[in-house]
């Protein structure tokens, strides 16, 4: 008896997976919860373990393939190495997010009602069923558009079908001799597809300002070590921003909240994306509930999602429903840019490098440590006069941390 | 001339000849072996086709000498001629099976005369008669479709002169004064009315007390009620333990089923319509290692695998109703699981008909399996009599009756005796297969005024809110 790989749910979104890599070879022994495949979707890089235990018997998506949802990834034969049996029809692999232990027990693997999906089989009609046994999908996965929620072989189609490729307008370019062509990956595709949405859909501008470094750095430079010594993490400054812009975020609520058809969705929870360049390209995870936290607690979800987004670890919720961004381009050493958005968020903080610069403070120039701030936002939704406000008091956080004490 | 293929079925029935064109659509090279000069198998030579053909051309005989004064139309003398009946009836069938080539040779499927014979799991060898023999490949499946046979009564003798088998019935010389049916199913239903129509006097002998075993009951107690008007004699209970041939004709001896005392029937033709057997003589089962069960029906999984990889079957031949629907249903889909596609048949929804008049036609559970099943239903029934399209006809006998899930509503059975059942069933075919809800029959249109809108009523009946009754 041998059972089948299929892709797993992995998000409300996700239709379609790229097999990164193969973790395992044909005829290799596996053990129950080892890691197979490495899936790669719009927002993340997935490991996929095993959920029985047994042989390598069968790998049916090759690597660099795109896969749907549902979609037969290879099989796994029971005991040692040896000819495949039937194919079982039950999904067997199930997703195991390469996370800490910790966060493995509270994922769940998502609830399926089979009676349900048998019996909306059943009302479904003969064409319907065909389809589906032949699609190799999970019911669950394809939305109704039938009388009383019945499914219709065109709702099997769309959901067996990949996500439509970005329309190609002319044929691919001949290359020159020292040139080299390599497929955009599947991250690279959607970063390049979301940023251009964005453009495409908000009336974006953006604003800027500077911030006076030099009370945070020498706040800073007064408790660090006593900081790490207590907390295990180094005091940086992204947790003074964060703190900066949840007081902004409150006074400013549009600057949280997003558009949804002809209403505005203001949502009274702060969860602060923080873009993290990774060797694959950018990714933005989540702070959840960020007004919440401590100095100590932000710096250290900072650290951990920023290595593991590295690592190619994050779990897809922990990229998912981030309603503003802060985006640091100064590690690079920036001076000055303009960030875009993160739809369908409405506002954007750019950071950038920190360097000493003439400033006139009171009647003397001094050299003072700058940085320049910049808000994109949607004027669709913001207007200038609040994106001016709220980056001022991003400013005035900053210049003056002990505000953050008293939230204003 | 190839002597392998992709695909050879065996049998060119309505299960055999569809699976063979539904293969060649899907891009496979097929052979047909047939043992049978003509296409088409029991069905179209000696079984649906020429019976309703006999049954059409009856019907008329009997509205011209009945009903018709009642409609206004002076017809004068009518009498009947039944060897222009007869050939009608044979150059019916020449037509069908003339038009099953026809599809042979549209689709290239490859037609092959001879009685066939499994010689390896893959091989088969047909007699093409003479002493001749081709022996034949088939590199993807070989699909056994040899469908079924009458049964035979120990101790009856069938000669198809004066004790016949549906085939003799199909073709009598002349219309007997009397004739006995052994056995109340719908083949012995029919030909008794074919020929009851045309004069004889009918005796139908059924061992069980009840006519069309497995029909919902409340059906096959409406249906014999009208047979008997029509003139119908019902021996129930008793079996034929022997028959004798004598000068004034067949002398049947019965036994009532549950013991007693012997009785005597006397017939000039007898017809035994006891059911029918698997049929797959000569095909070599045994040696090529293919199984049966106990009632002789080839053993076949999910997929119509039998015991030999490579083997298929479909049909009368395995279980299941033996209905020719059904085995073409099972020869489109095998067809299309051997090109990898995943077809999957509901057997509750296949309906079945009699074509008796009125014509009675059922597709799901009938009351008596949802009571043993433990399934709570709701039954809604509407009759023909209430229904003005059949009041303008003229033939109100009869009533729709829908069952469905107390629970969900969901349509589990609609069973119909009256006048064109066997069309009207398919609307609740196709109900059954979409799952749908007695209210979903309920709150579909059906056009005024047609017979139709007795399902529909019916269907609305369940709910207690039929309109016209």
């Amino acid at each position: 008896m041998a059972t089948d790989i299929k892709v797993p749910t992995v998000g409300e979104s996700v239709t379609e997976v790229t097999v990164a890599r193969w973790l395992k070879k044909v005829g290799d022994s596996v053990a129950l919860d080892d890691p197979l495949v490495e899936l790669e979707t719009d927002k993340a890089t997935q490991e996929l373990s095993a959920s029985t235990s047994g042989t390598l018997a069968e790998i049916v998506a090759a690597e660099g393939s795109n896969v749907p949802v549902g979609g037969l990834l290879g099989r796994i034969a029971e005991g040692p190495a040896k000819p495949m049996a039937k194919p079982a029809l039950a999904p067997a692999a199930k997703l195991q997010a390469a996370a800490p232990a910790a966060a493995k027990a509270q994922s769940p693997a998502p609830p399926r009602a089979v009676p349900a999906a048998e019996e909306l089989l059943a009302r479904s009609g003969p064409a319907v069923r065909k389809a589906v046994a032949e699609a190799g999908i999970d019911v669950a996965q394809i939305k109704p558009s039938g009388k009383d929620g019945r499914l219709t072989k065109s709702d099997v189609f769309a959901a067996a079908q990949p996500a439509p490729a970005p329309a190609v307008a002319r044929p691919p370019r001949e290359l020159g001799p020292a040139e080299e062509r390599v497929r955009m990956t599947r991250l690279r595709r959607t970063i390049a597809q979301r940023l251009k949405e964005a453009q495409n859909t908000a009336a974006m501008l953006t604003t800027f300002n500077e911030a006076d470094m030099t009370e945070v750095m020498a706040l800073r430079e007064r408790y660090r070590e006593t900081f790490e010594k207590k907390h295990g993490v180094r005091l940086g400054f992204m947790s003074f921003f964060v703190k900066a812009c949840i007081v902004a975020l409150r006074e400013i609520p549009v600057a949280n909240a997003e558009i949804d058809g002809d209403d505005i969705v203001y949502k009274n929870h702060y969860d602060i994306g923080v873009a993290v360049g990774t060797e694959q390209g950018l990714v933005v995870p989540v702070l959840r509930d960020a007004d919440k936290l401590g100095f100590a607690e932000i710096e250290k979800a900072i650290a951990d999602l920023g290595r593991r987004a590295r690592d190619g670890k994050l779990k897809l919720e922990e990229l998912q429903g981030g309603t503003f961004t802060i985006t640091n381009g100064g590690v690079y050493g920036s001076l000055l840019s303009t960030p875009i958005l993160n739809p369908p968020q409405s506002a954007i903080l750019g950071m950038h490098k920190i360097e000493k610069r003439p400033v006139v403070v009171g009647e003397r120039i001094e050299a003072r440590a700058m940085m320049y701030l910049a808000l994109s936002y949607d004027h669709r939704l913001v207007d200038g006069r609040e994106a001016v406000t709220f980056l001022v008091r991003v400013k005035e956080c900053v210049e003056n941390p002990e505000r953050l004490l008293f939230d204003m | 001339m190839s002597d392998s293929f992709d695909v050879i079925v065996i049998g060119a029935g309505p299960g055999g000849y569809v699976a063979a064109i539904r293969a060649a659509q899907l891009g496979m090279s097929v052979a047909c072996v047939e043992k049978r000069e003509t296409l088409g198998g029991t069905c179209l030579n000696i079984g649906c086709i020429p019976s309703k053909a006999l049954l059409q051309s009856t019907e008329k005989y009997e509205e011209a000498r009945h009903a018709m004064a009642a409609h206004g139309v002076k017809l004068g003398e009518v009498g009947l001629d039944l060897g222009v009946m007869m050939a009608r009836k044979d150059k019916v069938v020449g037509e069908n099976t003339r038009g099953v080539a026809f599809l042979f040779r549209k689709n290239k499927v490859e037609h092959i005369t001879g009685a066939a014979k499994l010689i390896g799991q893959n091989r088969i060898e047909v007699s093409t008669g003479n002493g001749a023999a081709r022996a034949l490949e088939a590199k993807k499946a070989i699909i056994i479709a040899t469908g079924s046979d009458s049964m035979k009564l120990p101790g009856v003798e069938i000669d198809e002169k004066t004790i016949v088998s549906s085939t003799g019935a199909l073709s009598l010389d002349k219309v007997p004064a009397r004739l006995a049916v052994v056995g109340g199913g719908y083949i012995g239903l029919e030909m008794g009315s074919v020929w009851r129509r045309l004069g004889a006097q009918v005796t139908v002998i059924e061992f069980l007390d009840h006519i069309t075993p497995g029909m919902d009951r409340e059906l096959s107690g409406a249906l014999q009620r009208v047979l008997t008007k029509q003139g119908f004699a019902f021996r129930l209970g008793s079996k034929v333990v022997e028959a004798k041939r004598g000068k004034g004709g067949v002398s049947l001896a019965l036994e009532p089923a549950a013991g007693g005392a012997r009785e005597e029937v006397t017939a000039d033709v007898v017809l035994v319509s006891i059911g029918r057997r698997p049929y797959a003589d000569g095909l070599g089962l045994e040696t090529a290692g293919v199984q049966r069960d106990n009632k002789g029906r080839i053993m076949v999984d999910e997929r119509y695998a039998t015991t030999v990889p490579g083997i298929y079957a479909i049909g009368d031949v395995i279980a299941g109703p033996m209905l020719a629907h059904k085995a073409s249903e099972e020869g489109v889909a095998l067809a299309e699981m051997l090109a990898g596609q995943r077809p999957q048949l509901d057997y509750d929804a296949i309906p079945a008909v009699i074509y008796t008049w009125p014509e009675v036609a059922s597709v799901g559970k009938t009351e008596e399996e949802l009571k043993a099943a433990g399934i709570a239903y709701k039954t809604g029934k509407f009759p023909f009599s209430a229904n003005p399209r059949a009041r303008a006809n003229g033939d109100t006998e009869g009533f729709v009756k829908i069952l469905a899930d107390t629970a969900s509503d969901r349509v589990r059975g609609v069973h119909i005796i009256g006048p064109d059942a066997g069309t009207m069933i398919a609307e609740a075919a196709l109900a059954m297969e979409f799952g749908a809800t007695s209210e979903d029959i309920a709150r579909t249109s059906h056009a005024h005024p047609t017979l139709s809108e007795a399902v529909k009523e019916a269907a609305l009946a369940v709910a207690g809110r039929a309109i016209h009754i």
